[in-house]
């Protein structure tokens, strides 16, 4: 640490925690580079790139602004709905229907985050686990218009943007999703680096001193989380076009906890830890599964309590972290 | 003028009254004190004037402006500011990013989106000269909860300045600073810029009379007394009820 006596000083110093870090560059290359050189594994990693999206949705609310959320499923699962319905009755076409789900999404996070912000950590977390078995029955019981427990099927996907086919092509299908997931990566990545980012995580530190210092808690919280509801819903929607049927399953109990455990799994507040945990999740569900289905469960909640106990915040990485600290004879303060 | 007033003030929690019939006036530019024993009704007092809590009856005005139903975050942008008892950092933050914070929301600049956080540099430069005056420059990019007590302590106020305040509150500067840094906060305290109107809430009585040029003691929820520190110090009442009081322990 050294004194910092001038302004350019200070700017830089910022300006460095902005900055792109070259592990993030060559983390987006290799990304890129799985479109062609990982033919054989492009469902799973199309599964991995929009469960990383959903995840990079519920880091915004609880890795910046400490809101914990049960029931995030249900924004993913409503942008599901409105994208097929949407691709059913007017146009096909993939980034109309990512925008109209993420606007509908975004107006329920809107609405229901006049719901979820009343209250204490406790009281959020039963409201967003009420909201999203709410928005399960309701999908349940409107069969007429959502197929119920039967799923939605029949959704026209037509050429992204008029010119890229990506309905049973898993090489086009896996590059659009991972685009997606890319440009909305860098667009959050700039909103927690920006001044309304840092509002955020002064919120989620001490809510007290930010509103001492003239922040409205509360508009903010309400921005992030409509926000995030966007996020999730455009990720239900890439689900909903890259899979031929949408269903409850969408906007389950199970959805919410796993992008939950994910998020954990590769720790809070630093977008990355989205990505890093579904990957994990989804590939150690692939491999474990293969080997021994019936343990699956087990070792997911072997590594959920480590994690709990050892790395809360930075998932995977406080153990690596750890471990380092002890070979290396240093004691954490 | 009047920088801050209370019009017969009041908060009731049941049975317990920690405010009662509160007339306060904090003239403009003023070093006002408020002094008073434990449990005299001094923090639930601070906790009227920002916000925190809402008076059972009465008025507050600000520079002549009701502030009564404002919220503490729209008080804080009418000029009323304030530090806390117990230092309430950014532990997470550095110093700086505190700072150009505090000062980037007080210019409503919080909801950019879309810029770089301190990509400001005017902000910064403000930021920058803040510390300074703060004694803040050597520990500028370290995490703050890593930092000494006093030095949080010198941020803790350093926020509430940063937000140019008319008023500022402060709540017991020096409360929980090791000797040794004591002497620092209240070089800053007595540097605090003129302009600036300063209700301080204190208990240790070598501050107060080496600050404040206006002193009101409040007992039991009531205000008891006010005047000079002369008068203050001199008047019997007061005599018997605080400072006796402490004389017995």
């Amino acid at each position: 640490m050294h004194t910092i006596s001038t302004p350019q000083e200070a700017t830089q110093a910022l300006a460095k925690r902005r900055a792109w870090h070259w592990l993030e560059v060559v983390f987006w290359l290799a990304a890129a580079a799985s479109v062609f050189l990982l033919p054989s594994q492009h469902s799973l990693l199309t599964q991995i790139a929009i469960w990383s999206l959903f995840a990079i949705s519920l880091d915004l609310i609880l890795g910046y602004a400490g809101i914990v959320s049960l029931g995030h499923a249900a924004y993913f699962g409503f942008g599901a709905y409105v994208a097929a319905l949407f691709a059913i009755n007017y146009t096909g076409e993939p980034v109309t229907g990512l925008a109209v789900a993420a606007v509908a999404s975004g107006l329920l996070g809107l609405v229901t985050s006049l719901l979820v912000l009343r209250g204490s950590d406790l009281t959020r977390l039963m409201v967003t686990l009420g909201i999203a078995l709410v928005m399960y029955e309701l999908a349940n019981q409107m069969s007429w218009l959502t197929g119920g427990a039967d799923g939605l099927t029949g959704m026209p996907v037509d050429p992204v943007l008029g010119v890229l086919p990506i309905s049973f092509r898993p090489l086009n299908a896996y590059g659009y999703v991972l685009a997606v997931l890319f440009v909305l990566f860098v667009v959050a990545r700039r909103i927690v680096h920006s001044p309304f980012g840092m509002s955020l995580r002064a919120i989620k530190g001490n809510p007290l001193r930010a509103s001492q210092i003239g922040v409205p808690n509360n508009l903010r919280l309400i921005a992030v989380y409509s926000i995030a509801a966007a996020y999730a819903g455009i990720a239900g929607a890439l689900l909903a076009q890259t899979t031929p049927v949408v269903s409850l399953t969408y906007i389950d109990f199970q959805r919410s906890a796993d992008v939950l455990l994910m998020l954990i799994i590769g720790g809070t507040g630093y977008l990355y830890g989205g990505i890093i945990g579904s990957a994990l999740f989804l590939i150690a569900q692939k491999f474990i599964g293969n080997v021994t289905p019936q343990y699956w469960e087990f070792w997911i909640g072997f590594a959920l309590v480590v994690i709990a106990l050892f790395a809360r915040d930075r998932g995977v990485f406080s153990i690596f972290e750890r471990l380092r600290n002890i070979v290396g004879g240093k004691t954490k303060p | 003028m009047n920088a801050l007033e209370t019009i017969h003030l009041e908060k009731r929690f049941g049975g317990i009254v920690p405010t009662s019939d509160v007339n306060l006036v904090v003239r403009e530019g003023a070093r006002h004190a408020l002094i008073g024993p434990n449990g005299a009704g001094k923090t639930t007092l601070i906790n009227l004037l920002t916000g925190v809590l809402k008076p059972s009856k009465g008025r507050i005005k600000l520079g002549g402006e009701d502030i009564t139903v404002l919220k503490p975050h729209q008080r804080v942008a009418r000029g009323i500011s304030r530090t806390f008892q117990i230092n309430q950092v950014f532990g997470e933050l550095s110093p700086l990013e505190s700072i150009v914070f505090a000062i980037g929301e007080r210019e409503h600049l919080g909801t950019r989106f879309w810029r770089g956080f301190g990509s400001d540099d005017a902000i910064v430069a403000e930021a920058v000269a803040i510390a300074k005056q703060f004694g803040l420059s050597d520990v500028l990019t370290a995490q703050t909860a890593s930092l000494p007590y006093g030095k949080q302590r010198q941020l803790e106020i350093a926020l509430a300045i940063a937000g140019k305040p008319r008023v500022l509150l402060l709540d017991e500067p020096a409360a929980g600073v090791p000797e040794a840094e004591r002497h620092e906060i209240l070089e800053i305290v007595a540097a605090l810029p003129q302009d600036v109107t300063v209700l301080l809430i204190e208990h240790d009585m070598d501050i107060v009379f080496g600050f404040a040029d206006r002193i009101s003691v409040l007992v039991e929820g009531k205000l008891f007394v006010e005047g000079e520190p002369k008068e203050i110090e001199n008047d019997p009442r007061v005599r018997a009820v605080y400072l006796g009081e402490r004389a017995d322990g």
